[in-house]
């Protein structure tokens, strides 16, 4: 799977299928603090994610 | 997972709730939120005015949409703080918001005003971007409320930012400010709006997440130069704390604002104000910070800054 991430903007490749919440366990990213996005949807961290997908992990956190 | 309401397949766990909602019933719940907040701190109500502070980010789009949607009469305040390609981007994710829902909104331009952005503003002044930016945001977006007859100012922080304010005020023991962080400071001076904070009992990824769900255009890139701000480390260990016990953010802000709550009763604050000798807004000095900006900016910046452009 190709994983988009921010701050600063770059690509990762993870093997699927996965759940997204081991993708982000294996990123070592807490999942309080990002959005896993697919598409134009959201998916909730039980929802599997397939080598063929392409996932944006997108944070949440700002400055404030 | 399920939605714990009605069963449907859930698009988000709240661990802090210990529940997980589908996406009609995540809508409700951030609704119904922001509506408690509203009418249980008594911000507002439907017959007044309400400048919304819009920074095209995600808490003050999500607010903005949220009080239009509530039917309250909202008056958007973009500040163009001239930060380079960040802030253009930040001004048209504002303005494509705005003109698809045909809300009003009003900008300020630093460089209009001050013939420079914020970093330049800093570096003139000799202050870290971010305090500097607090004054003049602070300053103008209540001089500009109060401008266009607008009683409030809601502005879209949330639980993540009020709960890592407090933590770095309790670190540092700062007394004054612990008396002022509120969701609702009142107007104590006829020239000061009343500010609110309606997004205070969310937390920040259910603000992005219903952002995300309900298709809102906002600015994911963070202020450049907030890199390496203290709000980021609170934040940081706040969440590693929330991983280990979720629910701790929630406690911590909420029963500090209880504590808060049954001291006011007990000493209520009365802010000692007065009337800056410049500018005649209120101050607690005789000149206010913002006019102290401006006459540093002025004596010791402008000439540098006219040289340059």
């Amino acid at each position: 799977m190709k994983i988009l991430l921010h701050h600063p903007p770059r690509e990762a490749a993870l093997k699927g299928p996965k759940k997204v919440l081991q993708v982000l366990r294996e990123l070592e990213i807490l999942p309080d603090t990002v959005l896993v996005i697919r598409g134009e949807e959201l998916i909730a961290e039980d929802e599997i994610v397939d080598d063929s997908d392409t996932i944006e992990v997108r944070p949440v956190i700002s400055g404030g | 997972m399920r939605c714990r309401k009605c069963s449907a397949k859930a698009i988000i766990r709240l661990p802090r709730h210990n529940t997980a909602f589908c996406t009609p019933c995540f809508s409700e719940y951030v609704t119904d939120q922001v509506q408690r907040a509203i009418k249980g701190d008594r911000m507002f109500g439907h017959t007044e005015g309400v400048a919304v502070a819009v920074s095209g980010g995600k808490d003050s789009l999500v607010l903005w949409e949220i009080l239009s949607r509530l039917g309250y009469r909202t008056l958007g305040l973009h500040i163009d703080l001239g930060i380079g390609e960040y802030s253009q981007i930040s001004q048209r994710k504002v303005e494509a918001f705005a003109q698809a829902r045909n809300l009003p909104f009003v900008v300020h331009s630093l460089r209009e005003t001050h013939g420079a952005g914020i970093t330049e503003i800093a570096e003139g002044v000799h202050r870290p971007p971010c305090s500097a930016c607090g004054v003049i945001k602070r300053y103008n977006m209540n001089a500009i409320a109060s401008q266009h007859g607008m009683p409030v100012l809601a502005t879209g922080h949330n639980l993540d930012d009020e709960a890592s304010r407090l933590l770095g005020n309790v670190l540092h023991w700062q007394d004054d400010y612990l008396d002022k962080q509120s969701p609702v400071l009142p107007n104590s001076h006829p020239k000061l709006v009343r500010k609110v904070k309606p997004l205070y009992r969310l937390a920040e990824r259910e603000i992005a997440a219903w952002a995300v769900l309900q298709k809102i255009d906002y600015i994911v890139d963070e202020c450049p130069n907030s890199v390496g701000s203290k709000m980021f480390v609170y934040k940081d260990a706040l969440n590693r704390l929330e991983n280990a016990a979720p629910g701790t953010k929630h406690q911590f802000y909420f029963q500090f604002l209880d504590r808060q709550k049954a001291r006011a009763q007990v000493s209520p604050l009365e802010p000692n104000l007065r009337e800056c000798a410049s500018c005649g807004q209120p101050s607690t000095a005789e000149i206010c910070s913002y006019c102290k900006l401006v006459g540093t900016l002025q004596r010791e910046a402008e000439p540098a800054l006219k040289v340059l452009t």
